[in-house]
């Protein structure tokens, strides 16, 4: 596999648990209209993971439903961010503002990049994660001197540096306005995983082969 | 019945529509409310089977096609409670209305799901059944509700092509996939058939009467079967009901429905009803939070 | 929390058109609410979310008198039109 299939697959595998993860908060989102709008954003994150693992599958020569569903957990290259079960929404708010936050330095980071196909696919995903950041932002100014968002955004911290290469922290540590700090690195999967793989793939490895 | 209530009955059966700021009888008003809540509280807790499926998903387009569908149905219970709360009901109470049995949501809602089989049942069958419903509101003389059926018509057409799209798959697939089809319709023809209510005759049925629907209950149940029928049975699916055909006057017959069972399920005694309902409760009491601080301004 | 009427506009050009409300805490939450509830199709070219209370209602008239002359429907003309044209072709109609 090369450093741009692993690349690929770490910032879809990013996006697709993630998305999933929000994708639990349909129905039960604190408001109707937040409940509408959140989803979206879990569908956008659902689409940017189709992007990346439709480049990633050309290379390989695989598909992006096999990349997404056929690798079993440990083959997934998520940071462990995204894999946290938070069913609750001070930590779903920290998540999504920090995960904004970090995804925000990388994409700019991913749109000066030499590899045109992934500058520009970062360039589109720029563009529809405005508004992801605008609502990320505009929850968490109105949580800010709610005791649970800051100690959500505390413990979420590390996890959220985990998201970023090393060289790319300082700038995340700047936006967020927090120190930099030990990471929860990328590599060693959370309990949390297994457990969503279990369900995210039931229907899938129900039938293997099958078109759904 | 006042003279008064007596002219507003004549101007809504003679096409005449009324908005929110407009003087309506209390009678009509609550049945008003009564009915718009129960649509509401259905969609509402629509969402809940469905869910479970968006997280099952197996392929990238299903999880898109599926999350946007339930979405839909949230939106449509926001349009949905909002017509309600401008007749003067808060959304807080309507919830503690349907938590508390008090109001009720549709039968569908209470049965559980077990395959994604049921997934594309729901989206083509369900749906179907729920749209032929709502087309009848289109000319509610409630206006306001009226307007936003349109919207709500609009957006259901999507869910029954996915749900068709989802039964195709699984029809030119695996035979498992095909048993999966089938055996989900054998366990939602009863609830289907349930859906429209018992046949009240038009001219017996208030929701008529005061032109909130244009369609008696029986007269929505043979455009089910008229338009679904033919499509079950031509991808090779049997219904299960010996008793089910079509007369030579185009009016379907079939086994007379279980009005009990319906009764019973409506009523909060579903396989599903009461977890669903606590599913709710338990996430209402966990974000009030957010409601009582955050978003009261 | 304020009710919020949205107006939309489906294509550029169009009238906007009343089509439902919104009740949030304040514009911003109404602006992301909106946006998703009138637009996550791409159906709207363009929103205008209004507070509730800044809109003025009129819904009663005075209209005791004859107003016909101010529309189309006021006017009848058919009779002196064709009246005119008789006379207009008058003396060649007699001459043939």
């Amino acid at each position: 596999m090369s450093a741009r299939s692993d690349l690929l697959l770490s910032l879809a595998d990013d996006e697709l648990i993630v998305g999933w993860r929000d994708s639990e908060w349909t129905g039960i989102a604190p408001t109707l209209e937040e409940d509408v709008a959140f989803s979206s954003i879990a569908q956008n994150e659902i689409g940017h993971a189709r992007a990346l693992y439709e480049l990633a599958a050309a290379e390989l020569g695989t598909n992006a439903d096999a990349l997404a569903f056929d690798r079993t957990p440990d083959e997934y290259r998520c940071a462990p961010l995204v894999e946290l079960h938070l069913l609750e929404w001070a930590h779903t708010i920290a998540r999504r503002y920090l995960y904004e936050e970090a995804d925000r330095v990388r994409i700019d980071a991913l749109m000066r990049s030499d590899d045109s196909e992934l500058a520009g696919l970062a360039a589109k995903i720029d563009r529809e994660e405005t508004y992801h950041r605008l609502h990320a932002e505009m929850w968490a100014e109105r949580l800010r001197d709610e005791p649970r968002f800051r100690a959500a955004v505390e413990e979420l911290w590390p996890y959220a540096l985990g998201v970023l290469e090393p060289e790319l922290r300082p700038e995340l540590a700047r936006r967020v306005g927090l120190e930099t700090a030990a990471a929860k690195e990328r590599g060693e999967h959370t309990p949390d995983l297994a457990e969503l793989w279990s369900e995210m793939t039931e229907v899938r490895r129900s039938e293997p082969g099958a078109e759904w | 019945m006042d003279a008064r209530t007596q002219e507003f009955l004549a101007y809504v059966q003679d096409g005449g529509q009324v908005e929110a700021t407009d003087w309506l009888p209390e009678e009509y008003r609550q049945k008003l409310i009564k009915f718009i809540e129960m649509h509401g509280n259905s969609e509402l807790m629509g969402v809940l089977p469905e869910r479970e499926w968006i997280l099952k998903a197996p392929t990238l387009q299903r999880k898109l096609a599926l999350t946007a569908k339930v979405q839909d149905e949230v939106g449509h219970a926001q349009l949905i409670y909002r017509v309600a709360e401008d007749l003067g009901k808060p959304r807080e109470e309507i919830f503690a209305d349907l938590l508390s049995g008090k109001a009720k949501f549709h039968n569908v809602f209470h049965y559980p799901t077990k395959s994604w089989g049921d997934v594309g049942v729901i989206a083509w069958l369900v749906d179907a059944a729920a749209i032929i419903s709502q087309k009848a509101l289109l000319k509610c003389s409630y206006a306001p509700y009226a307007r936003i059926m349109k919207k709500i018509c609009w957006e259901e057409s999507f869910h029954i092509l996915h749900g068709r799209d989802v039964i195709l798959a699984m029809m030119t697939g695996t035979d498992s996939q095909r048993a999966l089809v089938q055996e989900a319709l054998d366990r939602w023809w009863a609830p289907l058939m349930q859906f429209h209510g018992n046949p009240i005759p038009r001219d017996e049925d208030p929701m008529w009467l005061w032109r909130i629907k244009s369609q008696g209950n029986e007269e929505a149940r043979q455009q089910f079967l008229e338009g679904y029928v033919p499509q079950i049975w031509e991808l090779g699916l049997t219904v299960p009901d010996p008793n089910l055909r079509r007369g030579d006057d185009g009016v379907w017959t079939y086994s007379e429905p279980d009005w009990d069972e319906l009764k019973s399920v409506v009523t909060g005694h579903g396989p599903r009803s009461q977890e669903r309902l606590a599913f709710r409760a338990r996430f209402l009491e966990q974000e009030k939070w957010v409601r009582d601080t955050v978003l009261a301004a | 929390m304020t009710v919020f009427e949205v107006f939309r506009q489906e294509r550029k050009g169009q009238p906007f058109a009343h089509a439902g409300s919104v009740e949030a805490p304040d514009a911003a939450f109404a602006d992301a609410w909106a946006r998703e509830q009138y637009g996550r199709r791409g159906e709207s070219a363009a929103l205008w979310l209004v507070p509730r209370g800044s809109i003025h209602a009129i819904t009663d008239w005075a209209d005791e008198f004859d107003l016909k002359y101010r529309r189309v429907d006021g006017y009848s003309i058919k009779a002196r039109l064709k009246e005119a044209r008789e006379r207009a072709l008058g003396p060649a109609a007699e001459s043939r």
